[in-house]
């Protein structure tokens, strides 16, 4: 009796399971999730939540930063990874994966100088790297006064602020100074986080702008979107062509339509010094990993409609939030690469432009 | 009038003596003869179960502790395997070329606690004696308050302070002067020396103190409360003056309840993150001068972790946090064996 009464339960059981199984298997995907940068989180969050508002689907998506993200989506434990930093070709084939930028942002210097107006004083690049390196301690320094002699530079000590935890804002300011700099290259590189020479490091954009707001005769480089929101004292950069530039978005989005996505293998750019008369020198893109081969193609879909739902839709929320929306020419050329690479099991593309 | 150490070695015991132990032990007996009694033997199903629950209880414990040894060893085996000895030694801290030495952040670790307990010390002591034996009786509640007030307050906020008030306080009006003052005494000269921002080693010991300072403080008055007020009285009433009678009876009597307290501190101050991460200058460099920007163990490590790409890095931070666990089980070991030291010679005399 008993052992009859245990049989018909776990036949009901297996029974309710089964239903289950093929109830999930039969309705559409009604949620996506990710993982990775903390700078974009602010737009994917904004993105999600009008998205789930008009299609119903839940993007899960946490910001544990860069690092993270690329651990959690080789480790396919979400359905996208995020990066600020692009992944090598190299590295990108080993983990079978491609990546593709959303938003693009970029870096700015700023200081603190008593009597200094935003935009006023004027960097080259090969003089910021040389702050960086230590080499340039004083504002009154030569190759500051001749590039600046409309402008009275005091005889203070510059004080070096830096991030102290990695971070894609430091890719991209490290990347911008190996550009520029040979020195700067060879004796520290690019990275997420890297050996500074000099100066002090503030945790997150926030840490970096208190520090200078704090220090007099202090520089440091925060998130465009940042300077923006807290009013700081921003200066001019000499771009590639020789121009002064002051940071704004139609300079980023110089920066990223100058650029050559279409050649660069697995579409690893960093639109650091970046050719345009107008493009802001110090920009960078935040990535999205995904891998190339999907064993469940449904939500790979899923995902991608999300993404290419917000490079529709998504430009003025991404505006308001003071990020800089892609130009169109590089959102055709992401969808053709979405269905060049991304393959389910059987080998048909997972997602198809729809013109 | 009082000859030195004659009051501490003639005083009764706070600890429990030898005879006071045996006296517990017989009415114990008295009271519970159920202690002879075997654990298997006969005891109720409640009782037995109560042991267990407890007994795994602290077991918990143990295990906890002895799986996060594990794990971080674990954790940082590759990096001490590739680094071997250097990495305590090595002052590199390069993600890019994955060279990693813990040096600085242990110096920086060491120094802002020492900084920290040079301050604190000496201030939770003169707080803790002026609330018990000083202070008028209508001022003890109030300051006694204000003191648990400030151990509550959570250590962020300590932070902030210590960054958009106290440093730009310091680095315009106290740094030029200190700077100015000590530059070319030796020693001094170079432990003052460096730009006045308002955000270094000096400025992390400095709010590290103030955060510890409650505790120690907290525990020390406690134990002077213990103090029985016959004994104080009697050395005033043999004319000794307040400095002797704290000097020479409370003190003495309180040893081991002060030292526990400044331990207390001290492992509050080796492991406190957030507040030093704001106002350290997070730089991995080595400087003398206490005005530098440096960094610490937790504050690398909570800078750092969430974006620490590539397996050396990470475990190059694990093997910081074991560093730091090492360090802070030392600091626990001393303690206890300065304790042990103090109060053997006196449970002999009993």
């Amino acid at each position: 009796m008993l052992r009859k009464i245990r049989g018909m339960v776990i036949t009901g059981a297996a029974g309710l399971l089964g239903m289950g199984l093929t109830i999930t298997a039969a309705a559409a995907v009604s949620e996506i999730s990710g993982a990775g940068a903390t700078f974009p989180y602010p737009i994917y969050a904004k993105w999600a939540e009008a998205y789930a508002r008009s299609t119903g689907v839940k993007l899960n998506y946490q910001s544990i930063g860069s690092g993270g993200g690329i651990k959690q989506i080789t480790e396919k434990t979400v359905d996208f990874g995020a990066s600020d930093m692009p992944l090598k070709p190299e590295d990108l084939d080993k983990g079978g994966l491609m990546q593709f930028p959303t938003v693009i942002g970029g870096d700015v210097p700023v200081v603190n100088l008593k009597g200094i107006s935003p935009g006023q004083l004027k960097f080259t690049g090969a003089v910021l790297a040389d702050i960086y390196l230590g080499k340039i301690t004083k504002w009154n320094d030569a190759a500051l006064t001749t590039l600046n002699p409309e402008v009275n530079l005091p005889d203070s000590r510059i004080t070096v602020v830096h991030r102290a935890d990695g971070s894609g804002t430091t890719f991209i300011w490290t990347n911008y100074l190996s550009k520029v700099s040979p020195e700067w290259k060879t004796s520290v590189g690019d990275g997420t986080s890297v050996a500074w020479p000099v100066g002090v490091g503030g945790k997150g954009n926030e840490g970096v702008s208190s520090y200078v707001q704090r220090i007099n005769g202090a520089i440091g480089y925060v998130e465009y979107a940042y300077v923006l929101q807290n009013k700081m004292t921003y200066a001019q950069v000499q771009n590639r062509e020789g121009s002064f530039v002051s940071p704004s978005s139609g300079a980023f989005q110089a920066a990223a339509a100058g650029a050559d996505w279409e050649t660069a293998p697995g579409m690893y750019l960093v639109l650091t010094d970046a050719p345009g008369k107008d493009s802001w020198p110090i920009a960078g893109a935040t990535f999205i990993l995904m891998h190339k081969q999907q064993a469940k193609p449904e939500v790979a879909r899923a995902v991608l409609d999300f993404f290419a739902w917000a490079y529709q839709n998504g430009g003025d929320m991404a505006a308001h939030l003071d990020y800089v929306p892609l130009p169109d020419v590089v959102v055709k050329l992401i969808e053709k690469k979405w269905q060049e690479s991304i393959k389910g099991a059987d080998g048909k593309s997972v997602w198809v432009a729809a013109n | 009038m009082v000859k030195g150490g004659q009051w501490g070695d003639k005083l009764p015991q706070p600890a429990l003596s030898r005879l006071d132990h045996v006296a517990l032990f017989l009415m114990t007996l008295a009271i519970r003869p159920s202690i002879f009694t075997p654990p298997s033997a006969k005891k109720s199903l409640p009782d037995r179960l109560f042991r267990a629950g407890t007994g795994f209880m602290a077991f918990l414990v143990f295990m906890s502790v002895l799986a996060i040894l594990v794990s971080l060893w674990m954790g940082a085996w590759p990096a001490l395997h590739k680094f071997g000895f250097r990495f305590l030694t090595g002052t590199d801290w390069n993600p890019v070329t994955s060279e990693f030495g813990a040096l600085v952040a242990i110096y920086g670790t060491l120094v802002s606690t020492a900084v920290a307990m040079f301050i604190a010390v000496p201030l939770s002591f003169g707080i803790a004696l002026f609330i018990t034996e000083l202070s008028p009786r209508w001022l003890k509640r109030p300051v006694g308050t204000a003191i648990e007030l400030l151990a509550a307050i959570p250590s962020i906020i300590y932070g902030m302070w210590g960054l958009f008030v106290f440093a730009p306080l310091f680095a315009d009006h106290v740094q030029p002067w200190v700077t100015d003052h000590f530059a070319g005494v030796p020693l001094l000269g170079a432990l003052f020396d460096g730009p006045p921002m308002g955000i270094g080693m000096f400025t992390a010991g400095l709010i590290l103190a103030i955060m510890i300072t409650p505790f120690i403080t907290a525990v020390m008055r406690d134990v002077f409360d213990l103090v029985p007020a016959v004994l104080k009285e009697s050395a005033y009433g043999l004319g000794a003056t307040t400095a002797e009678v704290v000097l020479k009876v409370v003190l003495p009597y309180t040893k081991i309840g002060v030292i526990g307290g400044i331990m207390l501190g001290l492992g509050r101050a080796l492991g406190e993150t957030m507040a030093v991460t704001f106002v350290i200058g997070n730089a991995h460099h080595l400087h003398v001068s206490l005005f530098e920007p440096g960094t610490t163990i937790s504050a690398t490590l909570a800078n750092e972790f969430t974006e620490a790409v590539g397996p050396i890095y990470t475990s190059s931070l694990m093997a910081l946090g074991l560093i730091l666990f090492l360090i802070t089980f030392i600091v626990l070991a001393l303690a206890q064996l300065l304790i042990l030291h103090t109060s053997r010679p006196r449970l002999s005399t009993a």
